[in-house]
């Protein structure tokens, strides 16, 4: 088998996911070819350099319908010979780009790809493409669906975290954003330019100074949804019958932000990088993805972690740095409090409560996030792993080389 | 004979009504339909017929579908019951979709012929579903008659297209009080809903349906989804309202139901996925929906027990059958306190001369008071009038007097649980009522036959035991004490026919039938706290079991008190045998903190300063704590299932129950007892005899004797029989 090696990592700055947002004028396909101009110019890869982009993408319709992973490729400067391929893991989306390619490198389909993904929620809003998981009553009934923000409150409750818990979580991811950031520690930022080559955004606009007592006035966004209409919450308590009562604890303040942004990753085995004179970043060590229940839904990253742990050979304490997803706080402090782990070592940089969540970009971020942090801090070991919607998870280990 | 009657008048407008023989209200069979469907085909075919109007000779339209029809379908199609089933209700789409597109061509939708339905009353299930099916209905305005489909109540879903058609008229928000919960309504509210079309004076319902036939043209008879461009009010599923809609009510319906009720799962899919076809199309998706839970072993226990027995106990299915009518006219109560107010109430809402009798006139005046309080209450709700109220208070005379008593023909005594208090009243009451009246105690707690040793005619002397509040608990159990004769068990019966409650009748042992399998599963509950256990976890399987109340909210409810006087007095008469020490230890010392229950704004729960429960109460936890190791939810269920099931599996087997019918309607009714399963005998038939004595050793080696394998179960197991298979008495009969 070829070891599978990272050549390059860019992301487009995360824009706020709103019609107020800076990325809100830019389009997706657009978003995502400034990505993939930039890992092209950067690495030089003309002609028919790569098999595929593997293009992370949640929401499928309107603009980001059609296969926009193809019609990323024909929008960039990329060879027309180069496909694309659309996939869909929810949140996980571009870290699972990143673990399909890095797998067909390993097993020999093609010398590279370029995997990501991008999300332009300010334009094509979650939800937009329905989903039989959430209206189809049998499906809905038989999986006991209730939406994110419900679960994340699930595990709030089943692993005990306070409202106060979550929010000093929060405030924490604030301010280690803000530091990465006045440091410039996110080296694999990319500025989003138009088509004069004007800058439209060099740098992540949603980061903000918090306290205790600003998200302390915040009130709970889930709590209406789970105790009054439609009552999602009695759904949870049928399937956590020991549970009383689900505590609503998340609202805006502690759970990632709705965001626009893109991100892509040059994936490619040992000959890719001698022919193209590029010097590999890191060795794509192991991949995983597992399913867990989908009503507590986002406790993915426990058993992932665990699955990529095993695939690798390694142990918990192997790994130098962790890049867990801040889908919402409750989710990073349930993986936290699984592996006992040191929170010196875990988003040391913040994460999307900070930073925003492009849902199809951010598996591609949070791995460029970390490579990044792990050149910087000259860590050996890194593990990225998300929470993903109807009950999954994926994770990725890095090794330096 | 036939059920319905055709005929053509002048115009060539023809009429076929409805009028089953020897019945007061219309019932469809399976020839019934072959019969209607030949006379449709005789509407169609005639050129002489410009159209036709469905309608009944009776008072009423109809009052739903024969279930056995059901039954039938499946036996006949042999060892693929479900193929049966599904070309059986396919064969009643057929029929019902060729009124609706009466003859008309499908590309121009031209050249149909116009037929209406007339409702002069009450149309219910099928008798709303033919009706949907025609091109427009017309109801008498008869306020009395119900109209809606109520199948959601016994188990199943409207499955002749009523689902269908009713989603697609009103949309699927609107539809759901009616499909949902079974919501009946009033033609001129059903007008107001959109359920049927138009409201006339029942004198003119004929004139005005043969006016519509005689001017409908050809757009009058399309329906709007069978014309081009339709749109489902309130949007189909993945159109963004309607996406709300639907994903709001797949987990509205999964809270409420707590998942136990296939039917409302079956229904909610069936809307869904037909709203995204086209309407034959969307037929044959209701259908296969719908045979998915006609196959369900709960909802054919549901149907047994909740239309079927429940009917035939409420027809006196258990009544001895040679005495003569003994409806009550005169009845006497005594006690004018909480039960003795709703016996009263009850009594004069169905039209019996009532003395309520206390010992002192503030007292009885009370007992009345409530009568006037309810009915103030009703008229305020529009579910009464000042003339209702009238009557009702008016039948009630509130007294000290016993001698008002004279005349009565039914006593029910209601006065304070003691055996000599009792016996008092009873020599005093019977000293002064005719020879013939039959003298019932409400007692729960009492045995009857020690009761009725105060009484000169023990075979006069009967329980009649109400539950709490007696005008909203639909069951009435009826205990026959040793001596008790037959026309004090017909005198009872009849009674509770007056009041249109669901008798049982039982033999007299401690607790009876219901409280006798209601006490152990609330000392389950209270044991597993005394043993650690989470008590939401407690609470939580009783909910997934579809109990409406777990045990420790029904002990709030109850009262810890009432808790502590049942425990003291089983003890004494018990003795040595007495078997609930470890429950005592918590209910004792809770009584002691004074949590007394709701009553006492404390118990199990936290309450807030309107009574409103806002919590388990955490004190709990500091007497009782928490296990480290928690058993599963299964073995928690277990336990609380088996507590109650196998106290009625021992009441069969002493011969307290005399039939299995009444211990699964009693026991849903009486406390709320899954009513998915049917009832506890339906239940351990549905997971087999095999099983549940499998569980039953396992329950009695980890937890004790209290769960020991009743004979009587062992033996079902080892002969692979079931307790419908071996006791059903509706069988024996047929």
């Amino acid at each position: 088998m070829n070891d599978a090696y990272i050549y390059d990592a860019v992301r487009t700055p995360r824009g706020k996911g709103k019609k107020d947002g800076t990325l809100h004028e830019v389009t997706s396909v657009r978003l995502s070819s400034v990505a993939l101009n930039a890992l092209k110019e950067r690495n030089n890869l003309d002609g028919h350099a790569v098999e595929d982009v593997i293009w992370g993408n949640v929401t499928q319709v309107g603009e980001q319908g059609a296969c926009l992973a193809r019609s990323a490729v024909l929008y960039s400067d990329l060879d027309e010979r180069i496909p694309g391929v659309s996939i869909n893991r929810f949140c996980a989306s571009g870290l699972e780009a990143v673990n399909m390619a890095a797998n067909q490198v390993r097993g020999g389909a093609g010398d590279a790809y370029i995997a990501g993904g991008v999300e332009s929620m300010s334009r094509v809003p979650m939800g937009m493409d329905g989903g039989a998981i959430a209206a189809d009553p049998h499906l809905a009934m038989k999986a006991y669906f209730v939406p994110q923000g419900i679960s994340a409150d699930i595990i709030a409750t089943e692993y005990g975290f306070s409202r106060d818990d979550c929010d000093a979580y929060a405030v924490e991811s604030q301010k280690r954003a803000a530091a990465a950031r006045a440091e410039g520690r996110f080296k694999s930022i990319i500025p989003v330019i138009d088509q004069n080559g004007l800058t439209v955004m060099a740098e992540d606009e949603m980061i903000r100074e918090t306290t205790m007592q600003t998200l302390g006035g915040l009130n709970p966004s889930f709590k209406a949804m789970g105790e009054a209409m439609p009552g999602f919450d009695a759904v949870a308590l049928l399937k956590y019958p020991h549970l009383e009562k689900i505590n609503h604890v998340h609202h805006a303040g502690n759970s990632s932000g709705i965001a626009d942004g893109s991100a892509a990753i040059l994936i490619g085995n040992k000959e890719f990088g001698e022919r193209h004179g590029l010097k590999p970043r890191a060795r794509i060590k192991a991949t995983s993805k597992v399913g867990t229940d989908p009503t507590i839904m986002l406790t993915g990253p426990v058993p992932a972690t665990e699955r990529v742990l095993a695939a690798a050979g390694m142990s918990i304490s192997d790994i130098d740095l962790f890049e867990v997803n801040e889908a919402f706080a409750s989710v990073v402090l349930r993986f936290i409090q699984a592996f006992d782990a040191d929170t010196n070592k875990v988003n040391v940089n913040g994460g999307a409560i900070a930073m925003g969540h492009p849902l199809g970009g951010t598996g591609a971020m949070i791995l460029g996030a970390l490579l990044d942090e792990m050149e910087r801090a000259d860590k050996e070991t890194g593990l990225a792993t998300l929470c993903i919607g109807s009950g999954m998870g994926a994770a990725t280990i890095l090794e330096r080389v | 004979m036939a059920d319905f009657h055709y005929s053509v008048d002048a115009d060539g407008v023809a009429t076929i009504a409805w009028d089953v023989p020897g019945k007061s209200m219309n019932v469809l069979s399976y020839a019934a339909l072959e019969e209607l469907n030949a006379h449709v085909d005789t509407v169609l075919s005639d050129d002489n017929v410009k159209g036709a109007i469905i309608t009944s000779a009776k008072k009423d339209f109809a009052g739903g579908m024969d279930l056995n029809v059901i039954a039938q379908m499946k036996s006949d199609a042999g060892d693929n019951p479900a193929q049966g089933l599904f070309d059986g209700i396919m064969s009643m789409h057929g029929a019902l979709r060729k009124i609706e597109r009466a003859g008309m061509d499908p590309k121009t939708n031209k050249g149909g012929k116009p037929i209406v339905a007339a409702l002069p009353g009450i149309a219910l299930g099928i008798g709303l579903e033919i009706p949907l099916a025609c091109h427009r209905i017309i109801a008498a305005d008869n306020p009395k008659a119900k109209i809606g489909l109520p199948e959601i109540m016994v188990g199943i879903f409207p499955g002749a297209g009523g689902t269908t058609r009713l989603v697609r008229k009103m949309g699927a928000m609107a539809a759901a009080p009616f499909l949902l919960e079974g919501k009946t309504v009033a033609p001129a509210k059903a007008k107001a809903a959109g359920l049927i079309d138009e409201v006339v004076p029942a004198d003119e319902l004929q004139a005005r349906a043969k006016e519509w036939v005689m001017n409908a043209t050809d757009a009058d008879i399309v329906k709007p989804w069978d014309a081009k461009g339709y749109k489902m009010p309130g949007g189909a599923p993945y159109h963004p309202a309607g996406f709300q809609t639907f994903v709001g009510a797949a987990a509205m319906i999964h809270g409420k139901t707590n998942g136990v009720y296939p039917a409302a799962k079956a229904l909610l899919a069936a809307v869904y996925e037909g709203a995204m076809v086209p309407f034959d199309d969307a037929l044959r998706v209701e259908c296969r929906w719908f045979v998915n839970v006609l196959m369900n072993p709960s909802s054919s226990a549901m149907i047994r027990s909740l239309f079927i027995n429940k009917q035939a106990l409420e027809k006196g299915a258990v009544r001895p059958k040679d005495v003569d009518d003994q409806s009550v006219k005169k009845v006497g109560v005594l006690g004018a306190g909480m039960m003795g107010a709703g016996i009263a109430l009850v009594s004069a809402m169905a039209g019996m001369e009532v003395v309520l009798i206390d010992q002192t006139q503030e007292a009885a005046d009370r007992g009345k008071a409530y009568s006037e309080g309810y009915l103030d209450k009703g008229i305020a709700r529009k579910k009464a009038t000042p003339e209702k109220k009238e009557a009702v208070l008016s039948a009630i005379t509130a007294t000290t007097d016993l001698e008002a008593l004279k005349g009565a023909d039914l006593i029910i005594e209601a006065v304070f649980e003691d055996v000599g208090v009792k016996a008092e009243m009873t020599k005093k009451v019977e000293a002064v009522v005719g020879p013939d009246c039959i003298y019932a105690t409400n007692t729960s707690t009492l045995p009857i036959t020690e009761l009725a040793k105060a009484s000169e005619r023990p075979d006069q002397f009967i329980g009649i035991h109400f539950f709490s509040p007696v005008e909203r608990m639909m069951l009435v159990e009826i205990i026959k004490g040793k001596e008790t004769g037959p026309r004090a068990v017909a005198k009872a019966l009849d009674y509770v026919r007056q009041i249109r409650k669901t008798p049982i009748v039982v033999n007299d042992a401690r607790f009876f039938y219901c409280n006798r399998c209601i006490i152990p599963y609330i000392n389950e509950g209270m044991r597993m706290v005394g043993e650690g256990v989470s008590p939401a976890l407690v609470e939580g399987a009783a909910r997934l079991l579809g109990f409406p109340v777990g045990p420790l909210q029904l002990v709030d409810e109850t009262s810890i008190e009432l808790g502590v006087k049942i425990a003291k007095a089983t003890k004494a008469a018990m003795g040595a045998d007495y078997p609930d020490d470890a429950v005592d230890e918590i209910i004792f010392w809770m009584a002691d903190e004074g949590r007394m229950g709701r009553k006492a704004n404390a118990g199990f729960y936290d309450y807030d300063e309107k009574g409103k429960r806002s919590g388990l109460w955490e004190g709990l936890g500091d007497k009782f704590p928490l296990a480290d190791d928690q058993p599963d939810l299964t073995e928690v269920k277990h336990r609380l299932m088996m507590s109650q099931v196998l106290e009625a599996v021992r009441a069969l087997e002493e011969g307290v129950l005399e039939d299995i019918r009444e211990g699964d309607v009693g026991a849903i009714l009486a406390w709320g007892f899954a009513p998915w399963s049917g009832g506890p005998f339906s239940w351990l038939d549905m997971i087999g005899a095999g099983k549940a004595v499998e569980i039953c050793d396992g329950l009695t080696e980890a937890h004790g004797t209290r769960f020991t394998t009743p004979a009587l179960l062992r033996d079902l197991a080892d002969k692979g029989e079931t307790f419908y298979g071996r006791f059903d008495s509706a069988q024996d009969a047929a």
